[in-house]
């Protein structure tokens, strides 16, 4: 199977370990065939290993080692946060969130909605 | 050097030295969750997984809650902190006056040991019935109505307050939020 998709200057990637868990970064520069340069707005540019990235769908128009200031400007260009919270990966990263901030009152009233909806099909297909 | 701490004279009994630091009953830090309103699910005990909401707390350190009773059955009650989930959700209790209860209000009566005779003796003990005070009852109520008016302008509340709370497959209660 062909790759579709590849580590590039200006491919967004999410990071999947660490500290920056869950982040969205720009690809800015290849360091070495271990390494990336990576930035992102609200964040310092820094190194990471490529095994912490899972590359993303979403790539933007950026030169390499580009500034902060381009690199700010293109991501609100290719409107990357909204295509990223529009798609079903981050979509679920989203639900998997607010999951886990759930308080128990809030559990109860989704666990009840649930069987409510659950006993109005049955009704339904009955 | 020696002769400052020397004492004149060694006492042939021994002296016991008191302790100089006598130890104090103090009662234990309520948790900074724990507000008057918090609904707290109670772990142990026969009332187990149950949500009660928590009036105050008492000067042994205990919490005073209450269901109520109408609610889940739970009555004015005592329960340790320890035993105890705080939850994020906050009843208002405010209308409720609780000022009168104490320790010593749910200190049981002291029961008198029967002689027993000996035909008595080989009978199998016969439990008298418990039975709750009306002055009980009264004050459960008087607690209870305005916290029920409270209950009832939440939507699902009352629900949420009467089921119990329990733990499924797939559940990690240390990742949870309450």
């Amino acid at each position: 199977m062909p790759f579709r998709r590849y580590v590039e200057v200006g491919r967004v990637c999410m990071v999947n370990f660490g500290p920056m868990y869950g982040k969205l970064v720009v690809v800015v520069d290849i360091i070495d065939q271990n390494r990336a340069l990576v930035d992102f707005t609200g964040m310092e540019r820094q190194q990471i290993n490529y095994k912490r990235l899972s590359l993303t769908d979403i790539t933007i128009d950026i030169p390499k080692a580009a500034s902060k200031k381009e690199l700010r400007a293109a991501i609100e260009a290719a409107e990357v946060q909204s295509k990223w919270e529009a798609s079903s990966w981050g979509r679920k990263l989203l639900i998997q969130k607010k999951r886990a901030a759930l308080t128990d009152f809030e559990r109860f009233k989704i666990a009840t909605a649930r069987s409510q909806k659950a006993k109005a099909v049955k009704k339904a297909l009955a | 050097m020696a002769e400052a701490t020397a004492p004149k004279s060694y006492s042939l009994d021994a002296v016991k030295k008191p302790l100089k630091r006598a130890r104090v009953n103090r009662p234990s830090k309520l948790r900074t969750s724990i507000t008057p309103g918090t609904v707290l699910i109670i772990l142990a005990g026969r009332d187990k997984g149950k949500r009660v909401v928590f009036l105050k707390q008492l000067e042994s350190g205990l919490l005073l809650v209450t269901g109520p009773f109408k609610v889940n059955r739970v009555p004015l009650r005592r329960v340790n902190q320890r035993y105890v989930i705080a939850t994020s959700t906050k009843v208002d209790v405010s209308g409720s006056d609780v000022a009168k209860f104490d320790d010593s209000y749910f200190a049981g009566e002291q029961k008198k040991k029967e002689k027993k005779s000996e035909g008595e003796f080989f009978e199998t003990e016969k439990k008298e019935k418990k039975v709750v005070s009306q002055a009980r009852k009264d004050d459960q109520a008087a607690v209870d109505d305005k916290i029920l008016a409270a209950v009832a302008s939440e939507p699902l509340l009352k629900e949420y307050l009467s089921a119990r709370f329990s733990l499924t497959s797939g559940d990690k209660p240390h990742r949870m939020q309450f």
